[in-house]
């Protein structure tokens, strides 16, 4: 028992490791700011081309869902960070991050929302354009308010995944919390820096994580 | 040559509208006309592509062919700005369609906010005056859950009438309905008629069709086969289609 708490649960190396892992925190909740809205971003785009544009633009864009669900995002960020670098292309490690997350948590933010849009009734977006409104401004106050909260369990969800997903970016050398954890855990050959980052995960999330079962009942209690 | 002046251009003018989904063909080249004022109301069986012919009427449904003018604008001309054409055309829809995000004020002042371009006073203003028009001035911030079939169907009038449309268009606006919801509807189109509204309606309400409407068309098969004034359709049907669906009708 004493073994386990001087390697997993041991005050002092906290102590000691706490200015690094609250600096990977800190990139943590930086990576986050950026990743999710670009995700976000790319999600509605996607599910918008997917929905209304022509037959070629939806194809196009169930095609580029498909492509970005389907490759690892730590492959895709390293290719991004050390593979464009060869045809001149330097986006940096931040750059990386970003195009990378563009692409792969825009197409699952994608998905999502296309399931939203596509639960609203067609009569909705009839009755908007029967009163004058364009395509744009029905989508934007009728069609997309009720999408959004359609699916808003999944939404949040997938949000949740996000922020766990930015671990990856300590491969384009970006010093998140896992990151330094990792390395507060090899200056000290001790475990307790991972725990530390594990508490450190769990009570940035777990809010959202309570926010996800409320909706999900709620959900329940409305049909 | 007539010597008499000529006849005042209808509001709605619909001229050999062909509407084909595939190889399915829903309008066989109809012609519709209706003057200021009047309420004209289509019947005919299921499939006989009435609704889509009063869809055809805002470009809801693109026709395949024909042409439609409306209040004198040429709705099917690709240069014809579509969104301020329909501002002239309200339409109700059988399933209501209210925005159920939104209360029953919010509802009427979307498009007199972002089409007519209306300050948020004024366009609540308006609303509550439309809606008060339709008899639910109490229940403004009401949400379309907290409504009734009938009352949601009276804010989706009060949503067009607030536009002040040249013409309104109902798509079996009680069929949804349960029986004892539908006089309240029909009550308020019936005001909108006396008010002047020029009106098409899409409905199976015979008797509505009898008290209030100007001409009654009969719909069968994608093509106009009959029109008249409701004593003439319903008391003394010329076509066989016509008497047969008379028969059906009115032995429910």
């Amino acid at each position: 028992m004493e073994n386990f708490v001087f390697a997993f649960l041991n005050a002092d190396i906290v102590r000691e490791a706490w200015p690094i892992l609250w600096q990977g925190f800190l990139y943590t909740l930086a990576l986050s700011a950026i990743t999710v809205p670009l995700g976000l971003a790319g999600g509605v785009l996607l599910a918008l081309l997917a929905t209304s544009g022509p037959r070629a633009v939806r194809l196009a864009a169930a095609g580029w869902t498909d492509l970005f669900r389907a490759i690892p995002p730590l492959v895709l960020l390293v290719f991004l960070y050390a593979g464009l670098p060869f045809a001149g292309i330097d986006t940096g490690a931040w750059g990386a991050v970003a195009i990378g997350f563009f692409l792969n948590t825009g197409a699952y933010y994608g998905e999502v929302l296309r399931a939203g849009i596509e639960s609203v009734p067609r009569g909705q977006m009839e009755a908007a354009r029967s009163t004058g409104l364009s395509r744009g401004q029905a989508l934007a106050h009728v069609v997309l308010p009720q999408a959004v909260r359609n699916v808003l369990p999944d939404l949040v969800s997938n949000t949740l995944e996000v922020v766990k997903l930015t671990s990856i970016a300590s491969v384009v050398a970006l010093p998140e919390l896992l990151f330094q954890a990792r390395q507060a855990q090899n200056a000290t050959y001790n475990a307790t820096p991972i725990v530390a980052a594990a508490v450190a995960y769990f009570l940035l999330l777990w809010p959202l994580v309570r926010v996800i079962s409320r909706l999900e009942n709620k959900a329940l209690a409305g049909r | 040559m007539s010597s008499s002046p000529p006849a005042p251009r209808p509001i709605v003018d619909a001229r050999g509208l062909w509407k084909r989904f595939g190889s399915l063909t829903v309008l066989k080249g109809v012609d519709l006309a209706v003057a200021e004022r009047e309420l004209v109301f289509i019947i005919g069986p299921s499939g006989s592509g009435k609704s889509t012919l009063l869809r055809c009427l805002n470009r809801l449904e693109e026709p395949s062919d024909g042409s439609i003018h409306i209040d004198g604008i040429e709705l099917l001309n690709p240069r014809t700005d579509i969104n301020a054409a329909r501002r002239r055309i309200g339409m109700v829809f059988q399933s209501f369609n209210l925005y159920p995000h939104m209360t029953a004020r919010q509802n009427v002042m979307l498009a007199l906010r972002r089409v007519l371009g209306k300050s948020r006073a004024e366009a609540a203003e308006l609303a509550g005056r439309a809606l008060e028009r339709v008899g639910l001035g109490e229940r403004t911030d009401h949400y379309p859950a907290q409504l009734s079939g009938g009352q949601q169907q009276r804010v989706a009038i009060a949503r067009a009438i607030a536009l002040e449309p040249r013409v309104m268009l109902f798509d079996e606006p009680t069929s949804a309905l349960d029986p004892e919801l539908v006089g309240g509807v029909l009550a308020v189109m019936r005001e909108l008629r006396e008010s002047g509204m020029t009106m098409v309606v899409v409905s199976h309400e015979m008797a509505f069709a009898r008290a209030a409407a100007d001409r009654v068309v009969f719909m069968a098969d994608g093509q106009k086969l009959e029109e008249g004034p409701p004593a003439q359709i319903f008391g003394d049907p010329q076509h066989e289609r016509t008497r047969a669906f008379i028969r059906q009708i009115d032995r429910h």
